[in-house]
């Protein structure tokens, strides 16, 4: 039977009725003192990162609009772009959280900038993904399941380019312009929160019009190429490569992230555009934790969980024949291997 | 004025949270300069137990989704957290801590 994966379905109903709806997960336990210290609130790793990002950003972009013209453009944009939309995806996630700085006025400034980089509405995404964290991967009840069974494998491809997304988030900032809300939004976005959604929304459009209006009247795509635009080009580093290799193929309807969630190993450059959260397992078992503590908590717990991937590319061995399979059988899912000693809240 | 005794003052660490479940219903014990107090012990926004969360100051944030209440008043600060918890009055006699649940 093909599954509702709307928050107002049956699944949903199914979800609360049989208690998957706001359940207790499954947690490794961790001594007190040292959870304290992993959770521990630091400015200077996001300042320094954060310093890092902004300077390779505005360095490639001008090294791009100088290059115009050359075939050194190319690369540059490249980079410029996974700066813009791929970092700008992991920093809107880190800080939404409110664990990357220990300043919350940082985690604010940085929260929304980045969700305009990604074309996210900040107030409503970070309802959005409240729930997410409240119910993974549990059908009808996460708004936020990237791979749904049957997988829309061309939708996967067309995200290379945020075709698919971003044409979703506009079409969704208009709506929200226009003072509209789904009836999937209203289920997880408090009354009191949608003046916000809608200010949030107007003002980001306000920065894509201006853009485009300037692209129109010096007759050239440049300013869309740098503001806009960016988040087609790249994004698909963080949204396709990383993003999926979080749950794409895994179990659904479980209450353990460690069956419905990966642990990949990357390289430093790799960990610092996705912001440490390829420890996926650890992220939402424990989203206190900041993400420049992930790789510590990973040594904690890793005896716990199932084998981390080796890579990218061991990960992507693995989703790639799964979302093929289940075109055709929707039940299929990768079973993770759970250590034996310790017993799983399925 | 109804107090239980919860704990010796040396069980929670300073800027540090408790659980203490008592006749069914899980409440939070803070330790806060020297000072203790108490509120519900569930978050007011999903129910998840404020004793795995994060004690900054005199603010506790929530360990799932960083809803953040004042200790001192249960009032709800940020966002996910909307409703404020409960308080109940704290006091320490002879290195014990007690909560006042009347």
């Amino acid at each position: 039977m093909k599954r509702d994966y709307t928050l107002t379905g049956p699944d949903s109903a199914r979800a609360r009725a049989s208690g998957l709806a706001g359940a207790k997960w499954y947690a490794t336990p961790v001594p007190r003192p040292v959870m304290k210290e992993l959770m521990t609130r630091r400015d200077w790793p996001a300042v320094r990162d954060t310093t890092i990002w902004l300077v390779a950003l505005v360095s490639s972009g001008s090294l791009a609009y100088f290059a115009c013209g050359s075939i050194w453009a190319v690369p540059c944009f490249i980079v410029y772009g996974v700066l813009y939309g791929s970092c700008g995806d992991s920093r809107w996630h880190e800080c939404g959280h409110g664990t990357a700085f220990r300043s919350r006025w940082l985690n604010v400034l940085i929260y929304h900038f980045a969700a305009f980089l990604i074309l996210r509405n900040g107030i409503l995404w970070r309802w959005s993904h409240s729930r997410h964290h409240t119910d993974t991967i549990i059908v009808g009840r996460d708004p936020e399941i990237a791979a749904p069974r049957p997988p829309n494998l061309l939708g996967v491809v067309l995200d290379l380019l945020y075709l698919r997304t971003g044409a979703a988030e506009l079409r969704r900032m208009i709506r929200h312009v226009c003072g509209i809300m789904s009836p999937d939004e209203r289920d997880f976005v408090p009354d009191s929160e949608r003046w916000k959604v809608f200010l949030e929304a107007r003002i980001q459009f306000a920065v894509l019009c201006a853009a485009a209006i300037c692209s129109v009247l010096i007759r050239s795509l440049m300013p869309l190429m740098f503001i806009g635009l960016p988040t087609f080009y790249g994004a698909w580093m963080d949204l396709v490569v990383f993003a999926y290799m979080q749950h794409a193929g895994l179990a659904e309807d479980v209450t353990d992230h460690r069956l419905n969630t990966r642990t990949v190993y990357l390289n430093p450059i790799f960990r610092f555009v996705y912001w440490n959260m390829n420890y996926h397992v650890e992220h939402p078992m424990f989203p206190m934790v900041p993400y420049h503590a992930l790789p510590k908590l990973h040594q904690v717990i890793k005896d716990d969980c199932p084998p981390a991937y080796s890579g990218v590319i061991s990960a992507w061995r693995e989703i790639v024949p799964t979302l093929w399979r289940q075109r055709r059988d929707p039940t299929f899912f990768v079973m993770r291997p759970l250590p034996p000693a310790r017993e799983s809240s399925v | 004025m109804h107090y239980v005794s919860v704990c010796s003052v040396d069980e929670i660490d300073d800027e540090d949270v408790r659980r203490f479940d008592h006749e069914g219903k899980s409440y939070a014990i803070y330790h806060v300069d020297g000072q203790f107090y108490a509120t519900d012990g569930l978050c007011t926004h999903e129910h998840v137990h404020l004793c795995d969360g994060l004690v900054q100051g005199f603010i506790i944030e929530c360990p799932k989704h960083n809803g953040r209440f004042d200790v001192r008043t249960g009032k709800a600060i940020s966002a996910p957290a909307r409703i404020s918890l409960r308080t109940y009055p704290a006091k320490v006699e002879q290195g014990v801590v007690y909560i006042c649940l009347d």
